[in-house]
């Protein structure tokens, strides 16, 4: 196997292995666990390092995960005191650890293969050339065993444990009444991302590894509310930011696991500005029709509760309900797009259909069913605000 | 290091002079991020003010500490309005927002420093130092911005404290007075970046936020006041700032902010355990005592139970009949006496009047304390 593919098959199954874990850290809103667990891992990796010197063996992984593990504990443990709130916890808990990890380093640097800057961002260039080699066979880069087994086995937890985790994501309670213990299964996603941040740690390092986790959920979780769709399309973009990262970083001549971090912000930005329903145009524009569409439901309100001519002119409309030149012009369209309004010599008189529609929306502002508005909407208007 | 040193060394005095400043300011503006709730929005500005330094380099290729500060301001203010931006105008949350614009700010700026590192001319040489901290690289102008802008800061904390204690704990009430509330938060997040930005050059993009919450949430423990709370942050934030640059002084290979992070985290752990008032120690001392009051308190109530059916209160019983009554020790019974509720003869116990009318009263809310 070549590098190049060596390189790009480790950056997607470590993509895959991160997004999975990823999607119930951002539903569950602990996504800074991770960030706490991928800082506080290094003290663990450090101690493992001198015992097995080697980075790839199971038991630095284990013991690393061990280490994640204790941060969570230890941050519910500060929370729990009460002196402290929960993201001040996590705070003092992890640049602590993470501390301890980055001097022992310096302090046995002669010693360790390990130097600070390969903590932060790994060095995804050299993964491949690390082989597994038994009786001096080689069987490939040591990094990809590692990262496949942590995916196969994170896979086979996730289809064997989906219903509950869905569960207890969405509604702690019920699932705790169904008799699926909240704590067991939290602490098992804990275990997982604490396994899968330290086996990617090598790759792509403490804080890269965050944002192969968070970023591709947080995407996907602006296109869908479908908990499949979003798991599916977070090892998509995790993929997609894999290879692209991979090819980008080549062109530039840069460090590849910062280029994959790059091309994933790229995606989410993207998702972000224009994701359908909930990305920053969809949003900016819904509020401003909104906007809108109040003030042409006060504009009908204010015309069917005055009848006389005078109150009824535009120029006093604008007077009275206080807008500005350019909002009441597109008021005052909209109104006469969806014959909601009739207008003679600049005075404004309701038709028959803005009556109707006047009169219903104040029955439901009446009777505190304001929500109803909405549907209505969609039976009188045939343009949009 | 001999003692000695730390007088007659220039650098050194130098580079424990700005530490010193730096831990002060951090842990005077921190206050204001513990208590609002802020504590991780600080890690979240300072890693994505990397980017800022590897561009500001990129595009001046100067390397002077105040250029690469600005650019780090722009990039870590860029990220912060981003947060918002997110929180507000999605349904992502904010625990979400902030690890995002961690990670991906900081993963741009390892970009832009891996390229600059390919680059021919080896100028670039340097900047990783603010990945972890080196104050060993501040030179006396540094300290004497550092001085500045804490100067500042200290000037406008003390012009605004009305209004920034007002917004802290009551938002809404300091709303209605009419202050403009969106002008004082904007302040106030103002000068925690500014800290953030100022501090990077000597504790790192990476550890930065403990600076800033680790004295805060130290001295949070010792007080219910803001004033004093501020002060004592910065007084722990100096220390921490002196105590890790002269160990990391001592010991050549050493980063700053490391250092200087677990300084600040030993505070952080004596005051969680041994403050007086919400102290993890005390307040076991305080549990323990009380269950020691109840259990006493049940057992004289369980006397006044035998007692109540005879007619003489200070009648004699058998201490005998009070076992398998879990409340009861030999230490209580010594207690109850101490306190003359009950009187001690060989095997018998009687109750006092005293006694008698204490249990009477114990579950009467008004009942004077014992």
């Amino acid at each position: 196997m070549n590098a190049e593919l060596a390189i790009i098959l480790i950056a997607c199954l470590t993509a895959v292995a991160c997004a999975i874990p990823g999607v119930f850290l951002v539903l569950r809103k602990m996504a800074l666990i991770s960030d706490a667990i991928s800082h506080s891992i290094l003290p663990g990796i450090v101690i493992g390092f001198f015992i097995t010197e080697d980075l790839a063996s199971p038991w630095l992984i284990l013991l690393a995960a061990f280490s994640g593990i204790i941060t969570v504990v230890l941050v519910e443990a500060i929370q729990k005191t009460g002196l402290v709130k929960e993201d001040t916890a996590i705070g003092l808990v992890f640049p602590a650890l993470f501390s301890i990890g980055v001097l022992l380093i310096a302090i046995y640097a002669n010693d360790i293969h390990l130097d600070t800057d390969a903590v932060l961002v790994g060095r995804l260039e050299y993964a491949a050339f690390d082989k597994l080699m038994i009786d001096h066979v080689s069987y490939g880069p040591k990094s990809m065993w590692t990262i496949s087994i942590t995916l196969v086995i994170t896979l086979a937890l996730l289809f064997a444990f989906y219903k509950e985790l869905k569960l207890s994501t969405f509604d702690i309670g019920l699932s705790s009444a169904l008799g699926f213990s909240p704590v067991v299964l939290h602490y098992g996603l804990m275990s997982v991302a604490s396994v899968t941040t330290v086996v990617s740690f090598d790759a792509v390092g403490a804080i890269l590894v965050v944002a192969l986790m968070i970023a591709p959920a947080a995407a996907a979780y602006l296109l869908t509310t479908d908990l499949k769709k979003m798991i599916v399309l977070s090892i998509l973009f995790g993929i997609m930011s894999a290879i692209g990262g991979y090819y980008f970083a080549v062109w530039l001549d840069a460090s590849i696991s910062g280029s994959i971090t790059t091309v994933l912000g790229l995606i989410f930005l993207l998702v972000y500005l224009f994701a359908p329903t909930k990305g920053l145009i969809a949003v900016l524009f819904r509020q401003k029709r909104q906007r809108t569409e109040v003030s042409l439901l006060t504009f009908l309100l204010h015309l069917n509760n005055h009848d006389s001519i005078e109150e009824r002119r535009v120029a006093h409309l604008h007077e009275h309900i206080n807008w500005g030149k350019v909002r009441a012009k597109t008021v005052l369209e909209l109104a006469q797009k969806n014959n909601m309004i009739t207008m003679q010599d600049e005075v404004v008189s309701l038709t028959n259909k803005g009556l109707k529609f006047t009169e219903k929306a104040l029955d439901y502002i009446i009777t505190n069913k304001d929500e109803q508005i909405e549907d209505m909407k969609d039976d009188f208007f045939l343009f949009r605000g | 290091m001999e003692l000695i040193d730390f007088f007659t060394d220039y650098t050194l005095r130098t580079i424990t002079l700005g530490t010193a400043v730096l831990g002060a300011i951090c842990g005077m503006l921190g206050s204001f991020a513990v208590l609002r709730k802020q504590s991780l929005l600080g890690d979240a500005i300072s890693h994505a003010a990397l980017p800022g330094i590897a561009l500001a380099f990129l595009f001046t290729g100067l390397k002077d500490s105040n250029v690469l500060l600005l650019g780090a301001l722009i990039s870590g203010f860029i990220g912060t309005v981003w947060i918002r931006g997110i929180v507000t105008k999605t349904h992502l949350k904010t625990d979400t927002a902030l690890g995002l614009i961690l990670s991906l700010f900081f993963g741009f700026g390892e970009l832009v420093l891996s390229y600059l590192k390919k680059q021919p001319d080896a100028n670039q040489a340097g900047l990783d130092k603010y990945l972890f901290g080196q104050a060993a690289t501040l030179v006396q102008s540094d300290v004497i911005v550092m001085i500045i802008v804490t100067g500042i800061s200290l000037v406008v904390m003390l012009l605004f404290w009305k209004e920034f204690k007002l917004l802290l704990f009551d938002k809404n009430y300091a709303m209605t007075l009419g202050f403009n509330t969106r002008f004082i938060d904007g302040l106030i997040s103002f000068f925690i970046v500014l800290a953030i930005v100022i501090g990077l050059q000597t504790v790192g993009v990476v550890l930065m936020s403990a600076m800033l919450l680790a004295p805060a949430a130290a001295a949070r423990q010792w007080t219910n006041s803001l004033g004093t709370m501020v002060i004592l942050a910065a007084v722990f934030g100096t220390f921490s700032g002196v105590f890790g640059t002269g160990i990391s002084a001592s010991y050549n290979n050493l980063s700053t902010g490391p250092v200087i992070v677990l300084v600040a985290a030993v505070f952080v752990g004596v005051s969680f355990i041994f403050s007086p008032s919400r102290g993890v120690l005390f307040k076991q001392i305080r549990l323990i005592r009380n269950r020691r009051d109840l259990e006493l308190k049940k057992t004289l109530y369980f006397m006044y139970g035998i007692v109540e059916k005879h007619e003489d209160i200070s009648r004699p019983h058998s201490i005998k009949i009070l076992n398998g009554f879990q409340g009861f020790t030999r230490g209580t019974l010594k207690t109850l006496s101490d306190k003359s509720w009950i009187t001690i003869k060989g095997q018998d116990w009687s109750l006092t009047e005293e006694g008698f009318q204490t249990a009477a009263n114990l579950y009467n809310t008004n009942m004077p304390e014992s």
